[in-house]
């Protein structure tokens, strides 16, 4: 009785401190082991598709024929592209044998780069940009909005496969901040978009998902139609006239 | 606690103790390094006393004119070009701390504990990686190297557990031991450590992942020596892992390594986990009998009970690996052992009796027998000296027909080239062609298998390999399954003649599952046509070999053991096997009295009229012969079982029951009468090479046969009568199975 009293007690302290330090960990996808699961194991089949084919000779044309593991991120970048923004086991299986290297090894290299998703994204996986000019300007509510928007959570896939919501590191926008990028892989490798789109509100970022939602592709780039590009609202404020040349010394008068 | 809080804290203690701000460093003077250095600078020790070597290690210089000078504390060493600073250090007598370093992996430079002080760099170097370059000035005691080990200790220690009391590396541990040497008293980490889920490597090999450092000395041990690409680094910074990423039991013969060379508890045994306290254990320097290669090994034991077996360092022989067998078969020793002399009644069953009455029956029978129907078999674990007393004891009694499982019923003891790896296990490093003749290494002498892929990934040797389909850890050509194929290379209308034709220095390993064919003699004679045809054998250079099975077969040829008859079980009717279980006993007559002498209820028992208990190779003294003919001495580490006694004492005591004493009573006496007959047995740890090569082999007229090789081991992990009956091997082989 009391031990049961005791253990549960112990457990809820034990969720008590997870939560808290859990917090701090929060990587773009997955574990870095895998589980199986009915679409992710290794026994399935997977191959490049007839397009991708092409490219994965063209991929491989680029390196030395005794050094075709540097091909590796390219392979896995194509590999995801074709199979919906995510990498599957056997994806990467497929991936090393093209390679000729063992498995370990491409799942060495897909583990260390968080771009590699190894859980199932949405069709748009939107990656709101978290470092700290972004935050500053308020990441934090543009991201709020969206889950809020889709119902799910960071790193989950909304029901209708279309949306994911992940946090990513700077993407050197931030004179445009805050900003957030979208991968989508509606259309296979061929339509493969990744665009920025910047100048974000918490309205904004709603309007451009629901944009996505009905198939449209919204204008990437600042949303805020008094700028152009990275240029400051309302025109240039600065280095209006003509730029001089570059000062140099008189060579005629140092001869 | 919160941050918040946290920090509040931090602020207020700097606000009352302004002026001795908190400091990591143990030592005051380590608080103002540059300072300490130039004052230590100032008053250099002008003459310094004499260092040794660490770890006796010595400098091969191949070429006089590549010696470079550098300087160690002051120091000057003399090293061939291309040395690491690490290593130069270590000629100058100074142990630098290390944890992914390793002399015969892969260099990584990771863990960086192995930093020192370079003159005119501007940072602490880690020593592993930085070649040693002529005049360099060497700093290893100063208080910049040490802050810096101070330093990288204390970001190990970040995220490593203090289990400590409950870690089974504890006491050997390399985390520990230098943390106690190079670390800080104090730590700074006050957030919450990470931890990583354990993987499942299989049966041998336990992890506790959190306590991983990230040396990768297990991932590089895997591809490089073990040649199994499944261990590898996953993730990324703080949530970096070991791991298979898949769910994947390491399927290697060499996989239990990777408990010694881990500096931490990540990885260590599971049969041994919580069984013992390292420093509870006493340490009985031995050679390992699970195959022929004889592997140096330290047998721990505690009391009555051998703990756990780890490897010696030799580097003829085994380097500082071993097997998985080696390493995990000690649990057999403690099941199905033979404690009491035991006679079968007529009912069927054992009774177990006094030794005096069991000698005195075992005498009696032996009388009432003809000589010629008297036959001895010695089994694959006898040493020596107990093979010397029977076949001593069956000559007295007018019988020669003795020989020694594994041997085949036609062994050729004449030429003793013949039977040996005349090539020697380090020989192997400097061949660049091998042929594999009806022998899969891997299984049959996983450390001579090692060498082989050591030589194949350092010079890209050529193997081709004639048997049935195998496992090879390393590139390989099937030349053919039957020895057909030798004819072929032989006449030189083979594509792989070419390749052993254009080799410097070729091998050709002959598996001693050979011995046993009917037709070993025609196989023999092309392998020596193959041999001459591609001057395999030089005097500078024999690279034709044979790699034996068991471990007391190359002594046993030593000694002579060949029986008169090769039918002469056929006809027997007195069987006296001296621990031989494998042995066919299928044509033995019903009505033949079968002895077993061992220390197992294996396989041998189930036919025998009388059981002699004999004490195991942990418990007894006895010369082994390895497959190279160097004879190497086990030791006692811990006592018999029961009623059990020595071999070569149970023959010696037989005898004198049976009226025909023995003229030895002691190992130095039976040891003597050994050096009239092999000398070399004597010559310990000396590898006495074969003097008359094989091609004093009289002419055979036999053809080779269209039979397939077989294979001459089935499964690894069992393969004599301790194997048999350990648990830990039986598991292992079970999924080999699956």
């Amino acid at each position: 009785m009391f031990g049961r009293l005791a253990a549960q007690r112990l457990n809820e302290i034990r969720t008590a401190i997870r939560r808290t330090t859990q917090a701090s960990r929060s990587f773009s996808t997955a574990l870095n082991y895998h589980i199986d699961t009915p679409d992710n194991k290794p026994d399935l089949p997977w191959e490049f598709n007839n397009a991708n084919k092409e490219k994965v000779k063209e991929i491989l044309s680029f390196y030395p024929s005794n050094y075709k593991q540097s091909a590796v991120i390219p392979l896995l970048d194509l590999a995801q592209q074709q199979n919906g923004g995510w990498l599957p086991v056997s994806a990467m299986n497929a991936v090393a044998k093209v390679i000729e290297v063992a498995p370990i090894r491409v799942y060495e290299v897909a583990t260390f780069y968080t771009m590699f998703n190894r859980t199932k994204v949405g069709k748009y996986h939107l990656l709101v940009c978290g470092t700290t000019p972004c935050m500053i300007r308020g990441s934090r509510g543009i991201e709020e909005a969206i889950l809020k928007h889709l119902g799910v959570k960071r790193n989950e896939v909304t029901k209708d496969g279309l949306f994911s919501v992940g946090e990513m590191e700077c993407m050197g926008c931030c004179v445009n901040a805050p900003m957030m990028t979208v991968a989508d892989y509606s259309n296979g490798s061929e339509g493969y978009a990744y665009n920025y789109y910047e100048d974000l509100t918490p309205k904004k970022a709603v309007e451009i998902v629901e944009a996505f939602r009905k198939g449209e592709k919204p204008p990437r780039g600042t949303q805020n139609p008094g700028r152009v590009n990275c240029g400051p609202e309302g025109g240039n404020t600065t280095l209006l006239g003509e730029p001089k040349a570059p000062p140099c010394r008189d060579l005629d008068a140092a001869e | 606690m919160g941050l918040g809080l946290l920090a509040s804290r931090a602020l207020r203690s700097s606000r009352i103790i302004r002026n001795s701000t908190r400091t990591i460093v143990s030592t005051p003077e380590l608080k103002n390094a540059d300072a300490a250095a130039a004052a230590a600078a100032a008053d250099a020790p002008s003459d310094l006393p004499k260092r040794n070597p660490v770890g006796g290690a010595r400098v091969h210089i191949p070429n006089p004119d590549d010696v470079i000078e550098v300087f160690v504390d002051g120091y000057p060493v003399k090293i061939p070009k291309g040395m690491t600073v690490l290593q130069a250090c270590e000629i100058a007598g100074v142990d630098i701390p290390r944890f992914c370093y390793h002399s015969r992996l892969s260099i990584a430079g990771n863990c960086r504990m192995c930093l020192v002080e370079v003159e005119k760099s501007p940072k602490p170097v880690a020593s592993c990686a930085m070649p040693a370059l002529p005049g360099m000035k060497i700093k290893t005691d100063t208080p910049i190297a040490k802050k810096a080990r101070e330093g990288v200790m204390e970001f190990l220690l970040m995220n490593h557990p203090l289990d400590c009391p409950i870690c089974d590396q504890g006491g050997e541990c390399d985390l520990q031991d230098q943390s106690m040497a190079f670390g800080s008293d104090r730590g700074r980490f006050t957030e919450m450590k990470r931890s990583v889920v354990d993987k499942n490597l299989g049966p041998l090999v336990k992890t506790v992942m959190t306590r991983c450092i990230q040396c990768t000395r297990c991932v590089r041990f895997a591809s490089e020596v073990a040649g199994v690409e499944d261990l590898g680094m996953l993730g990324r910074g703080s949530g970096e892992e070991i791991g298979t990423y898949v769910e994947k039991l390491m399927t290697s013969e060499l996989s239990g390594n990777v408990i010694d060379i881990c500096p931490v508890g990540a990885l260590t045994s599971k049969p041994f986990a919580f069984k013992a306290r390292n420093w509870e254990l006493k340490g009985t320097e031995s050679i390992d009998v699970t195959d022929a290669v004889g592997s140096n090994i330290r047998i721990d034991s505690r009391g009555p009970e051998v703990m756990r077996v780890v490897p010696r360092l030799n580097e003829d022989i085994n380097e500082e690996w071993i097997s998985d067998k080696t390493r995990f078969f000690y649990d057999g020793l403690k099941r199905q052992r033979l404690n009491d002399p035991m006679i079968r009644g007529a009912d069927g069953r054992f009774q177990a009796v006094s030794w005096r009455d069991a000698l005195a029956i075992v005498a009696e029978v032996m009388h009432q027998i003809k000589p010629e129907e008297i036959v001895g078999v010695a089994g694959k674990l006898s040493d020596a000296e107990s093979m010397m007393a029977l076949k001593d004891l069956l000559n007295k009694m007018g019988s020669n027909n003795i020989f020694c499982e594994g041997n085949g019923m036609r062994p050729n003891a004449d030429l003793r080239s013949g039977y040996i790896m005349n090539t020697s296990i380090s020989g192997l490093e400097k061949a660049d062609a091998f042929l594999l003749v009806g022998t899969q290494p891997r299984v049959e002498a996983a450390m001579v298998n090692a060498r082989i892929r050591k030589t194949v990934k350092a010079t890209n040797a050529k193997v081709g390999y004639v048997g049935p389909a195998a496992d090879f850890n390393y590139d390989h050509e099937h030349l053919g399954t039957d020895p057909q194929t030798l004819v072929e290379i032989a006449k030189g209308s083979h594509p792989f003649s070419s390749a052993l034709k254009n080799a410097k220095n070729p091998v050709i390993i002959v598996g001693a599952g050979v011995f046993d064919r009917d037709d070993k003699d025609a196989v023999f004679a092309a392998v020596d046509t193959i041999a001459k045809n591609n001057n395999v054998v030089r005097p500078d250079w024999n690279g034709l070999n044979v790699l034996l099975l068991n471990a007391a077969q190359a002594a046993a040829l030593d000694l002579g053991l060949v029986p008169e008859s090769d039918k002469c079980i056929d006809s027997a009717k007195f069987v006296y096997l001296m621990g031989a279980d494998d042995v066919n006993l299928d044509k033995l007559p019903d009505d033949a009295f079968v002895v077993y002498q061992g220390h197992h209820g294996d396989r041998g028992v189930y036919r025998a009229n009388v059981i002699l208990p004999a004490s195991a190779f942990t418990e007894k003294e006895g010369i082994y012969e390895n497959t190279e003919g160097c004879a190497q001495i086990t030791l006692p580490a811990v006592p018999t079982v029961g009623d059990a006694r020595d071999d070569w004492k149970i023959v010696r005591a037989l005898s004198e029951v049976a009226g025909v004493g023995l003229p030895y009573d002691s190992l130095g006496a039976i040891r003597s009468r050994i050096k009239t007959v092999a000398p070399n047995l004597l010559e310990v740890d000396e590898r006495q090479p074969a003097t008359f090569s094989t091609s004093l082999r009289p002419e055979v007229s036999q053809k080779v046969s269209a039979t397939p090789f077989t294979p001459a081991v089935e499964n690894f992990y069992m393969t004599d009568a301790i194997t048999r009956a350990s648990k830990i091997m039986a598991q292992c082989s079970a999924l080999l199975k699956k």
